[in-house]
């Protein structure tokens, strides 16, 4: 493989593991902080995808349905917090199990019922349609790099949320003891509502992000839920900072996967987790 | 539920399985050995998850591991002998769990079932991307094994009815042994892992070998269900592997109510059903699938099982008010 090569498929690395990020990390929150097991955080990133597609097709720029799109899925992570996961709290995971998956039955099919089952492109952005030449014949897409930027802006800011805000000093305190928090007179209730509409709406980005990219298609949430249990469970659960790390471990894995052993390549990233767990059974960034 | 109720219950209803297919159709006899067939995999789920409290989520990695063996052991141009080919592919089923369950029973929790998935996934993915089994597109089987043994031949499986005779005879040996088992010093030993695996380690049991062993047998006893699906359907697919597929058993067991062998049955039987009928009645059959499911853990916790228990508790307190 020459150098051009390696570049393209590095770079592409480290943009699908920072899309995934963005999924993994809102389902590390709300699995750490408010313990969920929410199988249907898949369908917030297919929801996105969708919301892309339509919202794009009505006013012709993508730029426009993300601002317009991103208070919506707070907004519906708000209300389904309300609604559903308000009454998951003191069941067992496997209550959640079953209540998360039937929801994902309910959002394919709402998704069939609005858009139908067809397959959608959706344009890349007129102002990041064209790509940088590497060499003769190779060049590289501008769009994805500005994936790459925005969802690491996102991460950083994340983090800035998170380690520097009084929002952040409640989430952490959250996650490490919650009825603590409660007894020092913090709403909880209201804490979780934010986790889990900030969680909803880093995963509709990410499917928006990926829209143009990735095309528009049913059951795209399924495979995004699945990598993203991987990635929380290697991070170690409810670490935002591990679940960075692992989603760029599995990107690469992923990726150079397909490039080195493509009989094989759906292995790749379940053998990387096999092998971190037997390693570290807590994930490689479990808090004590 | 009192006992002798519930034993007259479940005979009764094994009563009216057996009569099935002597007034339905073939086609709702297949549509009972499939639901059957379910429910003798969700039993052996039931094993690890109800009575042992391991939460495994690759379950059908062992169910697709045997569905694959009823075909690949088998010759191409003639039906396998049922006799060598049944035990050889629960055998393969048993080794893959045995070998799986070293690596992942020394994780525990949320990792367990994390783990589960993502070895029952390498098997999905080495049958979905390789020649082995036909690739993404899965593998017919041609012939439906054959029954003879020394020159008689007991049933034969190409009769749907004998087939679902079969079935549901599996079906009940597998009750019986896995009820018996859990009665023995065995299965005590495994319930006790469920409430307290440090107490059982303290105790001095080698709590690692039980928890082993009954991964073992329940993979075993799925690969039992996953043979008698690829002579049933006469197909595999990767999909059989899925996590999907280990998704619906898991289902099948909670909404029956775990650590309960009959309420496993009943899971089979009531989202099998649920979905026949919803599919029968409209395209977007998920939706209301979901619906019942999301209601279900609402409002029935405890699953199926604890109904007639929580039905009872209602109507003496309704006796006691009136």
């Amino acid at each position: 493989m020459d150098f051009t090569t390696f570049l393209i498929q590095l770079l592409n690395a480290v943009q699908y593991g920072l899309l995934l990020f963005l999924v993994a990390s809102g389902l590390t929150l709300v699995f750490g902080i408010m313990g969920i097991i929410n199988l249907a955080h898949g369908s917030f990133y297919m929801l996105g995808a969708y919301m892309a597609f339509v919202l794009t097709s009505m006013t012709g720029n993508l730029l426009l349905t993300i601002l317009i799109g991103i208070p919506l899925a707070l907004a519906f992570g708000a209300a389904l917090e309300a609604l559903l996961f308000t009454h998951l709290y003191k069941r067992n995971h496997l209550d959640q199990v079953l209540l998360t998956y039937g929801l994902i039955l309910i959002f394919e099919e709402l998704r069939s019922l609005t858009v139908g089952d067809d397959v959608h492109g959706v344009p890349v952005p007129e102002m990041f349609s064209m790509s940088i030449p590497l060499s003769d014949t190779l060049s590289y897409p501008v769009y994805r790099l500005v994936i790459s930027a925005v969802c690491l802006l996102l991460a950083l800011g994340l983090y800035l949320l998170i380690q520097r805000t009084r929002l952040g000093m409640m989430i952490r305190a959250g996650s490490h003891d919650r009825d603590m928090v409660q007894a020092l007179g913090i709403n909880i209730n209201g804490l979780y509502r934010t986790v889990f509409a900030i969680g909803v709406a880093l995963a509709a980005l990410a499917g928006m992000l990926a829209a143009p990219i990735s095309s528009v298609y049913p059951g795209m949430g399924g495979g995004v839920l699945i990598i993203s249990f991987v990635i929380v469970v290697i991070g170690g659960i409810g670490s935002v900072w591990g679940a960075l790390v692992a989603a760029l471990v599995i990107g690469f894995a992923d990726t150079f996967g397909k490039v080195f052993m493509p009989d094989m390549a759906g292995l790749t990233v379940y053998l990387v987790m096999a092998l971190v767990l037997l390693w570290r059974p807590e994930g490689i960034f479990r808090k004590g | 539920m009192n006992s002798r109720v519930s034993t007259f219950f479940k005979l009764a209803v094994l009563l009216g399985l057996a009569g099935f297919p002597f007034f339905g159709s073939v086609f709702y006899t297949e549509v009972l050995a499939k639901i059957l067939i379910l429910a003798i995999f969700a039993m052996s789920l039931d094993l690890l998850v109800g009575f042992t409290g391991l939460v495994s989520f690759g379950h059908a990695a062992y169910f697709g591991i045997a569905a694959y063996m009823a075909v690949l052991l088998a010759p191409q141009s003639e039906a396998a002998s049922l006799w060598i080919i049944l035990p050889l592919a629960v055998l393969c089923a048993g080794i893959a769990a045995f070998v799986i369950g070293i690596f992942v029973l020394r994780t525990k929790g949320i990792y367990f079932i994390m783990v589960t998935l993502a070895f029952s996934q390498m098997a999905y993915f080495i049958f979905h991307d390789t020649k082995l089994g036909g690739g993404s597109d899965g593998i017919y089987l041609d012939y439906r094994p054959d029954a003879t043994i020394a020159g008689f031949t007991p049933f034969d499986f190409n009769q749907t009815s004998h087939l679902y005779f079969f079935v549901l005879a599996a079906l009940v040996a597998v009750y019986v042994f896995l009820t018996l088992l859990l009665r023995s010093p065995f299965g005590r030993v495994l319930v006790g892992i469920r409430s307290n695996e440090h107490r059982m380690l303290s105790l001095g049991y080698a709590t690692f070998r039980y928890k082993l062993a009954a991964f073992t047998i329940a993979g075993a006893l799925a690969g039992l269900a996953g043979f008698l699906y690829a002579v049933l359907f006469g197909f595999v697919t990767p999909e059989y592997l899925s996590w999907h597929k280990s998704g619906d058993v898991l289902l099948m067991v909670i909404l029956g109510g775990m650590g309960n062998l009959a309420g496993a049955v009943a899971g089979a039987f009531v989202l099998t059903g649920l979905q026949e009928v919803f599919a029968d009645w409209t395209k977007h059959w998920q939706l209301l699938m979901g619906g019942v499911i999301v209601l279900a853990v609402l409002f029935m916790p405890g699953g199926l099982a604890a109904l007639p228990g929580r039905i009872v508790a209602r109507l003496r307190k309704g006796e006691n008010n009136g």
